[in-house]
C-alpha cells in the first residue's frame, strides 16, 4: 500500500474493478467505449469534451488518458487548452452564479 | 528564396551510440515488452512472416538531407555524405527494366540531392512505371532545385511530401525552424504546377506523423480537417494524406530515450497490436535496396542494419526475383510501430 492516494500506474489497472464485480464492469466499459466512437460529433470532438470534463471533474487518471487520447486524434495543445478553459470557465461561473442565491439570503435577511 | 533552415547535427556527427543499428536494436530489446513481435504474429497466424511479392522498390539514394528532422529515423542531414554509387544505380535501373515492378519509390535524405536523380526519373517513367518522390518541401525552395516542381510534374512523378501539421509551431519543432513556412511556399508552387488537383492526375500526397510520442489519428478524418484547414488558411489543395507511426528508430529513439518515454511508448505500440494491420505491412510487398546496394526488408530494417534473411540475395547486384519473392522478412521490436491501431506504411494507414 502506496503512502499516496494517486499513483500513475494504476490508470492501466483499472480493468482490475472488474474482479468483484465482472457484469458491471463489462456494462461500464463497453458503454464508455460506445459513447466515444464517432456518432453526431467526431471521435476528436468528443476526446476534447472528454479532457474538458476531466479538468472540471480534476481526475488526474483521466487528464493523462485524454490528453493522450487528444492528441491522437489530432488536436493540438492550443485546442485542447481552450477545451481546458471552457471546463474553468463553467466552473468559476457555477460559483459566481451562486451569488444570485447569496443575493436573494441578503434580501431576505436584510432590512 | 531558400533562406537557411535550423540544423541540427545529425547522431552520426556527434558521434553517438545510437549512430550505429546494432546499439539501436540492443538499446530496444532492453524495453521489457508484455510480447515478443514474433509471439505476436503467431498469435495472428502469420510467423513466419513472408513476402507476397515485389510491388514497390524503395531506393535509399542517399542520406544527405537538408533538413534535420527530430523524428528522422535515418539520421540524415547536410552532414551525410552516403550516397548511392553509379554502380547501384545502374544495378536497380537493369532491375527495373528486366522485370515488370510496377512503383519505383524514391527516399533517402532529400533524395533529390542525388547527381543521377533527374535520369533515375526520367529513365524510369519511360519504363513506364509508377515513380514516387518522398520530397521533403524545403528542397524546392533552394536556387539549384527549384527546377523540381515542374521537372517532376513533366515526368508525371507522384509527390508524397512530408507536412506534420498544418500550423507553424508544431511543424517546426519536429522538422526545424522554418520549414513550415517554406513547405507552405513549395505546396503552393506545387499546386501552381497542377499537383494536388485531381482533374491533372499529378498526384500530391501529405504525409503526417506525430509531433511527439503518441500514436497517428484517423486518418480519413484527419485528411477530411487537413483538407479543410490547408484550403482555409493557404489555399492549399493535396490528394491524400497519410499517417505514419513514428518507429522507434535513430533519432526519434533518442527522442524517446531522452524524454523518457520509450518505454510507455512500445507499450502502447504493443498494446495497439492489429492482426489485420499485421497481414498488411509494407515489407511483404517492397523491396529496399540501401545507399550501398545492400538489399533489406524496408527503409527501418535498413537504418537498423538489419539486413535480408540468410536464404535470400544480400544485395541488387545479386537480384533474384524467384528467391526475393518468397522470402522470409526479418523482425524486432520496432515492427510493432507498423502494426499499431490502423497500421502504418510509407502509403499511410494499411487497414
Amino acid at each position: 500500500m502506496s503512502d499516496h492516494y494517486y499513483a500513475a500506474p494504476d490508470l492501466a489497472r483499472f480493468p482490475e474493478i472488474g474482479k468483484e464485480a465482472p457484469e458491471l464492469a463489462q456494462a461500464f466499459f463497453s458503454w464508455y467505449g460506445k459513447v466515444f466512437e464517432a456518432g453526431a460529433l467526431t471521435e476528436r470532438e468528443k476526446a476534447l469534451i472528454a479532457l474538458a470534463v476531466s479538468h472540471a471533474v480534476q481526475c488526474p487518471y483521466c487528464i493523462d488518458a485524454w490528453t493522450q487520447g487528444c492528441l491522437e486524434k489530432g488536436s493540438d495543445a492550443e485546442e485542447m487548452t481552450e477545451a481546458v478553459h471552457i471546463a474553468a470557465a463553467i466552473r468559476g461561473g457555477a460559483s459566481l452564479v451562486h451569488g444570485v442565491q447569496m443575493r436573494n439570503h441578503i434580501e431576505r435577511l436584510g432590512m | 528564396m531558400g533562406a537557411s533552415l535550423k540544423i541540427l547535427p545529425t547522431l552520426h556527427k556527434r558521434q553517438d551510440e545510437l549512430a550505429s543499428g546494432a546499439a539501436q536494436l540492443r538499446a530496444l530489446a532492453r524495453v521489457p515488452l508484455g510480447r515478443s513481435f514474433e509471439a505476436s504474429l503467431a498469435d495472428s497466424g502469420l510467423l513466419p512472416l513472408r513476402a507476397t511479392g515485389i510491388d514497390i522498390l524503395q531506393v535509399n539514394v542517399g542520406k544527405k538531407c537538408n533538413q534535420t528532422c527530430r523524428h528522422c529515423h535515418v539520421d540524415a542531414g547536410p552532414d551525410r555524405t552516403e550516397m548511392m554509387p553509379d554502380e547501384v544505380v545502374d544495378a536497380f535501373l537493369d532491375v527495373l527494366e528486366s522485370t515488370d515492378i510496377p512503383t519505383l519509390d524514391i527516399t533517402g535524405g532529400a533524395p533529390e540531392l542525388h547527381k543521377r536523380f533527374d535520369e533515375i526519373v526520367i529513365r524510369a517513367r519511360a519504363l513506364g512505371r509508377r515513380v514516387i518522390d518522398r520530397c521533403n518541401l524545403t528542397i524546392t525552395r533552394l536556387p539549384n532545385y527549384s527546377y523540381l516542381p515542374e521537372f517532376l510534374g513533366e515526368h508525371q512523378v507522384e509527390i508524397t511530401a512530408s507536412l506534420p501539421y498544418f500550423k507553424e509551431g508544431q511543424t517546426d519543432s519536429q522538422r526545424g525552424d522554418g520549414v513550415f513556412r517554406q513547405s507552405i511556399e513549395a505546396l503552393q508552387h506545387l499546386n501552381e504546377v497542377g499537383y494536388g488537383h485531381p482533374e491533372t492526375g499529378l498526384v500530391l500526397n501529405l504525409v503526417t506523423n506525430p509531433v511527439g510520442a503518441f500514436l497517428p489519428g484517423d486518418q480519413a478524418s484527419m485528411e477530411v480537417r487537413w483538407r479543410r484547414e490547408l484550403r482555409l488558411r493557404f489555399g492549399i489543395e493535396f490528394n491524400n494524406l497519410f499517417t505514419i507511426t513514428n518507429l522507434p528508430i535513430s533519432r526519434f529513439l533518442e527522442y524517446l530515450v531522452e524524454s523518457g518515454n520509450l518505454e510507455d511508448y512500445m507499450t502502447r505500440l504493443v498494446n495497439a497490436y492489429n492482426p489485420a494491420a499485421a497481414a498488411n505491412v509494407m515489407c511483404r510487398n517492397t523491396l529496399s535496396v540501401g545507399w550501398d546496394g545492400t538489399l533489406y526488408d524496408c527503409d527501418f530494417n535498413q537504418m537498423l542494419e538489419l539486413p535480408l534473411h540468410a536464404e535470400a540475395p544480400r544485395t541488387i547486384l545479386e537480384f533474384d526475383r524467384a528467391l526475393l519473392e518468397g522470402r522470409e522478412i526479418a523482425l524486432g521490436p520496432h515492427c510493432y510501430g507498423c502494426t499499431a491501431g490502423a497500421g502504418s506504411s510509407c502509403g499511410g494507414a494499411v487497414t
